[in-house]
């Protein structure tokens, strides 16, 4: 028999026999039936020892802690800051703390609590914190988990003015459904929550709902009979029994519901008292669909109630659909999350032919070169046209800024550099080939590499070129410049460092095309290679410092955080990698090669695949937060400003996000 | 060009410097030996400055550390590369098999490692070698894996093991030697993680430092060279301390001496060879019950 492991107390009226119960509640406070000597000095071991820890404190010499934000039954929980990360990583510690003196019950809590948060790790889903760490000091376990910004549904209830709107409810009702059939789908038993009540929900600041405190969920075992836990006024009578089944965490997630259409809240009330409680009567504004699904999830008996979570989801999509709300629901699965309504277009612009490369952005305004031949300078905050500049061929790169000038390559082979202000041409270097990758400015210089297989090295005052560096074979990867050395890759997989007189100083050889452009951090150049490679280069001497096997090869320009760096490759994935020690962190699958380049803003990343969707995955855990469904693939990388993410995709428009 | 006129100048400043030095008959300041030794006037030219020690201890008859340093550095016009392996194993097992099996390890693995660099680094053509630092080093794992197992049965050994390329630094690690980051404004940060039992114990919560600390069984290790089929070392990338210093060190050495002890002798001797000394001293005033082995290694512009 399993014990739960952060039930906060148990029912009250339940009286502990049951020797597995003792322990759990030796954990929880101190209702030991031990002799009186056993009890006093519990008491006294609690008093002598219990401190929470205060503002400042370390856990491990990693995790600072901010402030308390809750209190359980058998600890607080805190609000930390994860140094192990140079960025502000914030996370949620969990204390647990023993009260047993037994070794061998504590030795057993402690089991348990390894094991559960065993499980926790192996759960993913949007609505399910992810669980970073745990660990014990002492009498005291500790879980690290993801932090939820928000507010959990009771405090959201408390502060209720009047009712909910009905489509508001509606939708996290769906999201509910949606982590709960997650949970009771789990291999190789499904995990029953067994305490869904208001408090146990976080609506976070994207307006979804997470569940937390999963201290009670517990691995089914069929037929057994379980420990009761549960809240009083949510859980259902079977409940009471001792049967753990999905009906019963439909039950719950009725009775919660009841209780946010209602703002009655049933642990006033008697018990199993819903059916006097009619939902209409007290809120004549719910919808008769509705309020039938919530009645139903609440039947008495538990087979009159809905079998499973994913029937009661559809029954709710039905709802919104005969009600007209479905049009502002959004509707998660397991493995794509909500839209939420942040993935919605703050503005979109069309343009006349496809959009392959990357817009850049540049005081207030958004530049981005497409296959209509322009290069077009909208205003970032509303979309607005403000000029296009007309070339002889499309415009694949992303271009750059410096000085009231874009600079960008076209397929009409020429380095263009146009007034920011005006659209008007100030100069043009012609090469021999199509220009296919960006131009990065520095020393005075454009740097940029064309098909004719050269990189140009050009005076930014009046476009002289001051050196070219051969390639032997076209050169579309863009190139980065960093303490005095150029990095740039060839089509034919030569990857060479030049110094600013052009002069090699050394060069790699990939087995196939480096078209991927390389970025430089902390002495190491990264980059991807058609050869299925990610490459980690010593930026001074060319050593292969790592590599990492990808599934296919990859054009995607690598982006680095906090020692992750992340790409994507043809085999439609996107990955984050350790730079310490090559090993993959997560990885993300979407529908088709990613052949984009991801961005990395905040927490997130924000990357487009060819199946045409933005995705935004958190930069720490790989999950996704959102994607926004484009007409076309999409080929080009996203740039953000501030809370803004703007890409083009191949449908020929330009999108505006809110991060 | 400027740049180039900066140095020179820079050059002509120092060497005044470098002769009062030289001709002194009284010992130079601390701030002039770092100077010295920080700060070499001419091109960039970057190189290691390393020191080392190996010390029975107090109550120790026979000596189950082995070490290994080796530098180099070569400049050109095409510029400077220091590269250098760095390598410190601890034994263990009955009879001799720990003293066979710790230097065993240490002279199959830089067999294997200066073999590799050999041709990318002395060769004609100054190539990279084919495979990554990182490949070179788990390939290195294995071979003092195995002749571990073939040299000393049943024996085993810790292995921490350091590669410099330029600015890049590479480790493998099993056991419980460690390699420290010590700048010079004196934080010192614990590169590796020691595989044994009772630091394992510490991490879960289930031991006090103290305790751990005088734990009888401190020295059970649950990943070691040459123990067990499937061998799993940690390998890992850094960047080389700069400004500050590498160290590899037993037990004996971290065994003994407070780790920001540690960071203050490297920090306040600027001769490596005689830190390593000082370090030694401190471990065997403290008592001296195991073998004591230090590395220490600078990069110096």
């Amino acid at each position: 028999m399993r014990v739960p492991l952060f039930a906060p107390i148990c029912p009250e009226g339940y009286n502990p026999l049951h020797s597995v119960l003792c322990a759990q509640a030796a954990f929880f406070r101190q209702e030991l039936p031990l002799s009186e000597d056993q009890s006093s000095r519990n008491l006294d071991f609690k008093e002598a020892k219990y401190t929470q820890l205060k503002k400042g404190d370390f856990l491990l010499d990693r995790y600072e802690v901010q402030e308390i934000v809750g209190m359980g039954g058998m600890g607080a929980v805190y609000r930390a800051q994860d140094k192990n990360f140079k960025a502000i990583r914030l996370v949620a510690v969990k204390e647990m703390i023993s009260q047993a003196t037994d070794p061998l019950v504590r030795r057993n809590i402690f089991e348990i609590f390894e094991r559960e948060a065993n499980i926790l790790a192996t759960l993913r889903h949007p609505a399910i914190p992810r669980i970073y760490d745990y660990f014990t000091i002492g009498e005291r376990a500790y879980l690290v988990l993801e932090f939820i910004h928000g507010k959990n549904l009771e405090q959201l209830l408390v502060e209720a003015q009047g009712f909910f709107p009905e489509e508001q409810i509606l939708s996290w009702a769906v999201e509910l459904c949606d982590v709960l059939d997650y949970l009771h789908a789990h291999k190789p038993e499904p995990i029953i929550f067994r305490d869904v009540k208001p408090s146990n929900i976080m609506n976070t600041v994207q307006n979804h709902i997470t569940l937390v405190d999963f201290g009670i969920a517990k691995v089914f075992e069929s037929g057994q009979k379980n420990t009761m836990v549960g809240t009083q006024g949510y859980s259902p009578p079977d409940q009471y029994r001792g049967e753990a089944t999905p009906r019963v965490d439909i039950y719950a997630l009725g009775a919660t519901l009841h209780h946010l259409l209602t703002l009655r809240d049933p642990q006033l009330e008697a018990p199993f008292s819903f059916g006097e409680r009619m939902i209409r009567a007290i809120n004549p504004n719910v919808s008769n669909e509705f309020a039938a699904v919530v009645e139903r999830s609440l039947e008495y008996k538990a087979e009159d109630r809905y079998a499973s979570t994913a029937e009661m989801k559809e029954a709710l999509i039905n709802v919104a659909r005969k009600t007209g709300t479905l049009l502002h629901l959004s509707i998660p699965s397991a493995q794509a999350t909500a839209h939420g309504a942040n993935a919605k277009p703050l503005w979109t612009f069309e343009c006349e032919d496809e959009l392959r490369g990357s817009p850049n952005f540049h005081d207030g305004s958004l530049y981005i070169g497409c296959y209509d031949n322009n290069l077009y300078a909208l205003d970032a905050s509303s979309g607005q046209f403000k000029w296009k500049y007309a070339t002889d061929g499309g415009i694949p790169g992303r271009p750059a800024i410096f000085d009231g000038n874009v600079y960008f390559g076209s397929e009409d082979k020429r380095l263009h550099v146009v007034s920011t202000r005006s659209g008007k041409v100030a100069w043009t270097h012609y090469t021999d080939g199509p220009v296919r990758s960006s131009p990065s400015i520095a020393e005075g210089h454009v740097f940029i590499g064309s098909d004719d297989g050269y990189l140009h090295a050009v005076n930014i005052n009046g476009g002289r070129l001051s050196w070219r560096a051969e390639a032997g074979s076209p050169v579309r990867s863009t190139a980065f410049v960093s303490n005095e050395y150029v990095f740039f890759g060839s089509e034919a997989g030569d990857f060479t460092c030049v110094d600013f007189r052009g002069d090699p100083r050394w060069r790699f050889r990939a087995k196939r095309a480096v078209t991927s452009s390389p970025i430089v951090a902390d002495g190491v150049v990264y980059f991807g290679s058609m050869d299925s490679t990610l490459y980690a280069l010593d930026a001074n001497s060319g050593w292969v410092v790592w590599r990492f096997r990808l599934g296919k090869g990859s054009i995607s320009t690598p982006a680095i955080k906090d020692n992750l760096v992340y790409t994507g490759a043809a085999d439609k994935i996107i990955y984050c990698v350790d730079t310490k020690t090559a090993k993959e962190m997560w990885r993300y699958t979407t529908d088709h090669q990613v052949t984009g380049s991801p961005l990395i803003h905040r927490n997130g990343v924000y990357c487009g695949s060819v199946d045409g969707n933005l995705y935004c995955l958190d930069a720490a855990t790989g999950r996704m937060k959102w994607r926004f469904q484009t007409g076309g693939p999409i080929t080009g990388t996203p740039i953000a400003h501030e809370d803004m993410i703007f890409i083009g995709s191949t449908d020929k428009k330009v999108y505006a996000f809110l991060a | 060009m400027k740049k180039f006129v900066k140095r020179f100048r820079r050059k002509k400043g120092k060497s005044k410097t470098d002769r009062r030095g030289a001709a002194a008959t009284v010992p130079l300041t601390q701030s002039q030996e770092w100077e010295l030794a920080e700060s070499r006037p001419g091109i960039k030219f970057g190189h290691l400055v390393v020191g080392s020690a190996l010390d029975l201890g107090q109550r120790r008859e026979n000596n189950e550390d082995a070490l290994l340093s080796f530098s180099g550095s070569i400049g050109s016009s095409s510029g400077s590369q220091p590269f250098g392996i760095y390598m410190i194993a601890d034994g263990m097992g009955g009879h001799r098999n720990g003293e066979l099996a710790s230097e065993t390890a240490v002279r199959a693995m830089s067999t294997y490692l200066v073999g590799k660099l050999y041709k990318p680094l002395f060769g004609p053509e100054p190539q990279p070698a084919n495979e990554s630092l990182r490949e070179i080093m788990e390939a290195a794992v294995l071979v003092a894996q195995k002749a571990v197992r073939k040299a000393a049965p049943g024996g085993g050994c810790t292995m921490t093991a350091a590669m410099v390329l330029g600015s890049q630094l590479i480790i493998a690690h099993m056991g419980d030697s460690r390699a420290y980051a010590i700048t010079r404004d004196g934080r010192i940060e614990a590169l590796t993680k020691d595989h044994s039992l009772v630091k394992r114990l510490q991490e879960l919560g289930q031991l006090t430092e103290e305790e751990a600390a005088n734990h009888p069984q401190k020295s059970v290790l649950y990943r070691a060279l040459g123990q067990g089929e499937n061998i799993q070392a940690d390998i890992f990338t850094s960047n080389m301390p700069n400004p500050g210093s590498l160290l590899i060190c037993s037990d004996g050495l971290w065994g003994q001496v407070d780790k920001d002890e540690i960071a203050r002798i490297v920090n306040s001797v600027a001769n490596p060879d005689l830190a390593c000394e000082q370090l030694v001293e401190a471990a065997n005033a403290a008592g001296g019950p195991d073998n004591i082995s230090v590395i220490l290694v600078r990069l110096v512009n």
